[in-house]
């Protein structure tokens, strides 16, 4: 066989093509066959293009717009009766087409902003933070008409700033300690993953996990050396600068001496669990490993604590839950949010229908290919409108903004909200148990 | 090469409608058996007028047409073998009617086949054929293939539903064949001709199908066995005894083992055979009939049998049985499905045969599934990038084939003939029977443009061949 496609099949992970049997369960978990209604977007169908491109019979340019629309959501993974290992073909794939691609002026120029200086730049992503993200006054808007770029329309990202929060002022930011004790006794030392977006988009929401997880008894420690996941770069097919982040992230966590990391963004958190894949020398293996087993979401750790804590303030409310793709069927968290949410006195719990399909976000999926995403999210707004829920729970930031774009764009502002499920916890106005004995007894 | 139909399809559906690009056609070049067959064009339908337009075009031109649902078929049922036109049915999903007060169902040949079963569950009533892909395969698929499923035992196949099909032939004529009424002896019955005919005859736009009260009530148990022959046994002895359970599952010692080591789950990795066997109907005679058989199990020396006592503890052991598939599958990643039937007094002697085909070719063959109506699955496990042992195990099916015949059995019980088996047809059929259905073909379809290639040899399918590239 020819030497170059050889080493295109080893790239491309087309020994793992052969674990598809072509059975077509996964024809109905797929998002993008349910509203591209083709085999050219179900995953066997992506995996027959991969094989076939592997073996030379088709072209780079046929692969790239079905591997460009796949969402990445793995929901595939989960029914696959052959456990194919979808998401290792799917960057497989994407990764040859990154390297084969020739990139117009534009794309580099979009691109060199989102994954080199944007995603792994803490100064950036504050910089994004102090001001509307991505867009209005980060001179992006100049800078675009400087290149003759006539709009950001093709980003879209005027749509998703009509749906952002209030920001934090700068000095709220920067007022944030790096250690903060647990209130009453340490159960354990967490050391807190803030994630990029999280950081500078949804803020509040990182000082409201801080909050919780003091409650549930943890010393928070946040390294301020951390950086980005690099879930996004994997998934554009930019291996090398994932691998990076992924190294900066271990040495960062590692220096703190932390018993668990714990994160709050079901992305980011699938990228964090499989650290370990990305290396094959002992050493960072080894690092990856010891960082793997400490990775949990916060409500995994929020769940533990639940015997701890008390919520005194119910929420009479009709509450529904969007999963995280990447948290439930990546990571395997499932049963902690519903637990969670149950446990908050007064809510209405009401699930619809495709709760645990991909809601369209996924990383930068919706920016990158909007039209598609707005048909998987209208389509999921049916459903969540069924379950008349005024509070959609999510556990992603992506999943997050997705939500309030859906709400906006059925013209529900004001009747439904979305939320993260950390919100809604300390909306309930947790207290640590041991705090409130505490407490009492010294009254006594 | 002329492509008048092309445009002539062009000038009636639009471009857009029409796909030819690479990523497309190539996405409808296989089914969930073996081979890869790229067609010229694909065009989604949704409605039988764009059926009637599609037929006359390729009928005036020759050019071949396959029907295909959702892709799942085994037997290679909607592989464009000769290029041509793939019609995707499966889209077409929306039509689908209860009319409780008549016991039918009317649908599209899109809909799913589970989305039948659930309709007709709203009115306490159901749609017995299960075929372990119906929440994935439509109703289209199951009538051209005439599909089975675990509670084929007691509730019968896909045609023992049928009392009505609306069907295009491949001269673009619309015909009704049957109708509403479970009666009814007006001329031939080409509905059964035409369910299980693989879409070589018409195309079906409608389906009138009979439903049934759901039963009330269902028990599982769980009988363990030493050896496989004496298991056969005792699924002849309990259907001879005047019972009739809804499904009787066989799982061999390898199917128990990949289980286990897949997911443990607490099966018996000892024993040489299970069987699982669900009884349905009222709740005192299906604990009596649980009795029965609890009787004739231990008489016949079944060496343990569990009756679950929760519904949790059931699902369970069902749950056993789904995953046979996905755990076979970790030795090696190619799954030879066979589904060779044999009448029910012969399962152990079909069962030992299949032992000597194992031992006579080396080969990785595990058998499970329908054991009770005599449908049983010897599986072949394998790699089909490895040619030595793909040529042992084209062998060690011809000789499978062999076998269930010559114990009066049959090539396929519900997977059908498609591209793999015509090669064999002959053998079970005889020359004249084989050629009363080659002259049927001839009178529907003159000019052999529907799904050409299959049911019959031709120069694509004259042997068995599994070896890849």
């Amino acid at each position: 066989m020819d030497k170059e496609l050889k080493q295109l099949q080893e790239k491309i992970n087309y020994d793992k093509t052969f674990d598809c049997v072509q059975c077509g369960y996964c024809l109905p978990a797929c998002p993008t066959y349910e509203t591209m209604k083709k085999e050219t977007h179900s995953p066997r169908g992506r995996i027959n293009l991969v094989k076939e491109y592997a073996e030379g019979k088709i072209s780079v340019e046929d692969l790239k717009e079905p591997i460009d629309k796949c969402l990445g959501c793995n929901a595939c993974t989960v029914v696959c009766p052959t456990n194919v290992q979808y998401g290792k073909i799917l960057e497989g794939a994407k990764h040859v087409i990154e390297e084969k691609r020739t990139k117009s002026k534009k794309e580099e120029w979009v691109e060199n902003l989102i994954f080199d200086k944007v995603f792994p730049s803490r100064k950036w992503m504050k910089r994004i933070g102090n001001v509307s993200w991505l867009y209005q006054k980060s001179g992006l808007q100049s800078l675009a008409q400087k290149i003759k770029m006539t709009s950001i329309a093709p980003l879209h990202l005027d749509q998703f700033e009509k749906v952002l929060p209030d920001l934090p002022s700068p000095t709220k930011r920067k007022s944030r300690p790096k250690v903060i004790k647990a209130e009453g006794e340490t159960r354990m030392r967490v050391g807190f993953f803030t994630g990029c977006i999280m950081d500078s988009v949804f803020f509040e929401i990182n000082k409201k996990t801080i909050e919780l997880l003091i409650k549930a008894g943890c010393d928070v420690v946040i390294p301020e050396t951390q950086t980005c996941c690099g879930a996004l770069h994997a998934h554009s097919g930019k291996v090398e600068s994932s691998r990076q982040l992924a190294k900066q992230n271990m040495i960062a966590f590692e220096e703190e001496h932390v018993d668990v990391i714990v994160n709050n963004a079901g992305g980011c958190g699938a990228r964090l669990v499989e650290y370990e894949e990305l290396f094959t020398d002992e050493q960072w293996k080894e690092k990856a490993k010891s960082f793997v087993e400490k990775t949990r979401d916060v409500s995994q750790i929020l769940y533990e604590a639940l015997d701890q804590i008390e919520f005194t303030r119910p929420i009479n409310d009709i509450v529904t839950y969007q999963t995280s793709c990447h948290m439930i069927n990546v990571q395997k968290v499932t049963k902690e949010p519903f637990e969670l949410l149950q446990s908050i006195p007064g809510i209405e719990y009401r699930q619809f229908k495709g709760y645990d399909r991909c809601c369209g976000s996924a990383g930068i999926y919706n920016m990158l290919n909007y039209d598609d995403a707005m048909d998987i999210l209208d389509k999921k707004m049916t459903h969540v409108k069924v379950s008349r829920a005024h509070t959609i729970v999510t556990t992603n930031p992506g999943c997050l903004l997705q939500m309030k774009l859906g709400i906006q764009r059925e013209g529900l502002q004001g009747k439904m909200r979305a939320v993260h499920l950390v919100e809604l916890l300390h909306e309930a106005e947790p207290v640590s148990k041991e705090r409130q004995v505490t407490a009492i007894s010294n009254n006594a | 090469m002329s492509k008048d139909w092309l445009n002539a399809l062009q000038s009636q559906f639009g471009n857009d409608r029409v796909m030819t690009e690479t990523k497309d056609t190539h996405s409808y070049s296989f089914d969930a058996s073996f081979g890869s067959f790229v067609p010229e064009a694909v065009i989604q339908v949704y409605t039988k007028e764009e059926i009637v337009k599609i037929l006359k075009v390729a009928n005036e031109y020759a050019v071949p047409v396959y029907p295909r649902g959702q892709g799942t078929s085994l037997s290679g049922g909607p592989l464009p073998v000769k290029g041509g036109i793939v019609i995707d049915m499966a889209q077409w999903d929306n039509d689908l009617k209860v009319y409780p007060e008549d016991l039918i169902v009317v649908a599209s040949p899109g809909v799913k086949t589970s989305a039948i079963n659930e309709a007709a569950g709203k009115y306490g009533l159901m749609y017995p054929p299960d075929p372990s892909s119906s929440h994935v395969s439509t109703i289209g698929g199951n009538l051209a293939e005439n599909s089975g499923g675990p509670r084929g035992l007691k509730y019968g196949v896909t045609k023992d539903y049928v009392i009505g099909l609306e069907v295009v032939t491949p001269e673009g004529e619309i015909i009704r064949t049957g109708g509403k009424t479970i009666k009814n002896v007006t001329g031939y019955d080409l509905t059964k001709l035409i369910v299980g005919s693989e879409g070589t005859l018409g195309i079906i736009t409608e389906a009138v199908l009979k439903i049934i009260p759901k039963p009330q009530f269902s028990k599982t148990m769980m009988a363990v066995f030493d050896s496989v022959v004496t298991s056969g046994e005792a699924i002849s002895k309990v259907l001879t005894s005047g019972l009739l359970p809804a499904k009787i599952e066989l799982m061999d010692q390898a199917s128990i083992e990949a289980v286990e080591n897949f997911k443990p789950i607490g099966l018996p990795v000892n024993a040489e055979a299970i069987l699982l066997i669900e009884v349905d109907g009222h709740e005192e005679t299906v604990n009596e009939e649980v009795n029965q058989i609890h009787g004739i199990l231990n008489e016949l020396g079944a060496t343990d049998v569990v009756i679950p006592e929760t519904k949790e503890e059931e699902q369970h052991l069902w749950m056993a049985r789904k995953l046979v598939s996905p755990a076979i599958t970790r030795v090696k990643p190619t799954k030879v499905s066979e589904d060779a039937t044999v009448p029910r007094s012969q399962i152990p002697q079909m069962i030992e045969k299949l032992n000597a085909i194992k031992e006579k070719y080396h080969v990785n063959l595990v058998v499970f599934g329908h054991a009770g109506d005599g449908n049983l699955h010897p599986n072949i496990i394998c790699d089909k990038r490895d040619k030595e042992e793909m040529i042992r195990v084209e062998k060690a099916v011809a000789e499978i084939f062999e076998a269930a015949v010559s114990l009066g059995g049959t090539l396929s019980g519900e997977h059908g003939i498609g591209t793999m088996k015509a090669p064999f047809m002959e053998m079970e059929l005889g020359k004249a029977g084989l050629d009363m259905m080659k002259r049927i073909k001839k009178a529907w379809d003159p000019n052999d443009i529907l799904n050409p290639g299959k049911i019959f040899t031709s120069d694509q399918n004259n042997e068995l061949v599994l070896s890849h590239g």
